[in-house]
């Protein structure tokens, strides 16, 4: 459940940056192929936020899909799994470009 | 967690050391350590007033109006710059460090206490053992003579950066050893903390399923080094590991395995090769056995 982890980093990334102003929104960026589910960051985030600037914060997760590039043919293609071929020449173990991102993209601050 | 650095937050992590420690070394370890950490912290303060200074906008808003911040900031970048200073601390020292990682049970203690007994004497070792509770591991592994730190995480399924940041002092490795990390028994957390390695060795046995690299791909694909252990029991299990090699490799075409048996010994011999190669393109010199 590395998600609580995960979670407690970001709570206290946003609360840091917030200094003292109340947080409405975190917007995150998450891959489809980080090891990281959103469910359980959702599960986590309220408790998490507690007695914190981000408490009653909404949490908006954006997901992006995998893809890859192909280290014989350098084809780039869909990959929704880390053991996707290339579809056009058939090699294994294809580069990540896309699908990996683990990021607090945005944060919303209530005006004082 | 911690008096003299500041970042005690609470955490239920505990660190032991067991073993013999050169008194020479535990003076040292407390410079090394506040030396550490005095960089962790500037670091930080660096970030962000570095990431602050983009979004110094005017502020026109009025109370109760909302204003966006774009962040763009890397949700695991604290312990990835601390993984950066534990690998800067590794080098400066010429010291090999591995983690590895695997399900509980593969075979991880085992493998570690008969690579130290077996090659400890040419290639001196220090362990950092991760577990969620208990010393049985570190017990284990400080009987074989060798220096070890027990790092317990609580409810932890993975050790990270910052906690070997805080082990290094209390374990104080010699300059050009091989510092062995062994992490919590996990094929999944593990893959996302880097914590300053050389490089990750993944232990999988053949008592588990042939398709244990396909169902935690990113572990495999994260390891430099697999260690296919436990093969004497081979002929008693229905283990396909013609299969189990091929899932291997289309996850991870650039993965080194190796077929060992830490309890027969067979296959040894090889990582033994890897380890002495790997030590010393780190920089550590080999040593004539005693």
């Amino acid at each position: 459940m590395h998600e609580l982890s995960i979670t407690r980093s970001i709570v206290a990334i946003v609360t840091e940056r917030a200094g003292a102003q109340k947080v409405r929104r975190v917007t995150l960026q998450i891959g489809q192929l980080s090891a990281v589910l959103p469910e359980a960051i959702r599960f986590c985030f309220d408790v998490c936020c507690e007695g914190t600037a981000l408490a009653g914060a909404e949490l908006r997760i954006d997901q992006v899909p995998g893809r890859g590039r192909c280290r014989e043919c350098a084809t780039e293609f869909d990959l929704p799994t880390l053991v996707s071929p290339c579809p056009a020449c058939g090699a294994r173990g294809p580069d990540c470009v896309a699908g990996e991102e683990l990021l607090i993209r945005e944060m919303e601050l209530e005006v004082a | 967690m911690c008096g003299h650095c500041g970042c005690s937050d609470g955490n239920p992590v505990t660190i032991t050391t067991l073993g013999p420690m050169p008194a020479k070394a535990a003076d040292q370890a407390g410079h090394q350590h506040a030396h550490g950490h005095a960089d962790h912290r500037h670091d930080h303060g660096h970030e962000l007033q570095d990431q602050g200074h983009g979004h110094d906008h005017p502020h026109r808003h009025v109370a109760g109006d909302a204003v966006s911040i774009e962040l763009g900031q890397a949700i695991l970048a604290k312990n990835d710059r601390l993984a950066d200073a534990n690998r800067r601390w590794f080098a400066e020292r010429g010291i090999l460090a591995l983690n590895l990682v695997s399900s509980p049970g593969a075979g991880k203690t085992s493998l570690l206490e008969r690579t130290i007994r077996d090659v400890g004497q040419s290639v001196p070792i220090a362990v950092i053992e991760g577990d969620q509770a208990t010393l049985h591991d570190a017990e284990r592994i400080s009987a074989t003579g060798c220096r070890t730190v027990q790092i317990n995480t609580g409810a932890g399924c993975h050790l990270d950066a910052h906690m070997i940041a805080h082990a290094l002092p209390a374990l104080a490795p010699e300059p050009g050893s091989v510092v062995m990390i062994e992490n919590v028994g996990n094929l999944v957390c593990p893959s996302l903390f880097d914590l300053g390695e050389a490089a990750k060795v993944a232990v999988l046995s053949v008592t588990e399923g042939e398709d244990k690299p396909i169902k935690y791909p990113h572990m495999i694909r994260a390891a430099s080094l697999l260690l296919l252990n436990k093969i004497d029991l081979l002929p008693h299990l229905r283990f396909d590991l013609a299969r189990c090699l091929d899932y291997a490799r289309q996850v991870n075409p650039a993965l080194e395995i190796l077929q060992v048996s830490a309890t027969s010994g067979e296959g040894l011999a090889a990582w033994y090769d890897w380890l002495r190669r790997t030590a010393s393109a780190a920089g550590a010199p080999e040593r004539a056995a005693k």
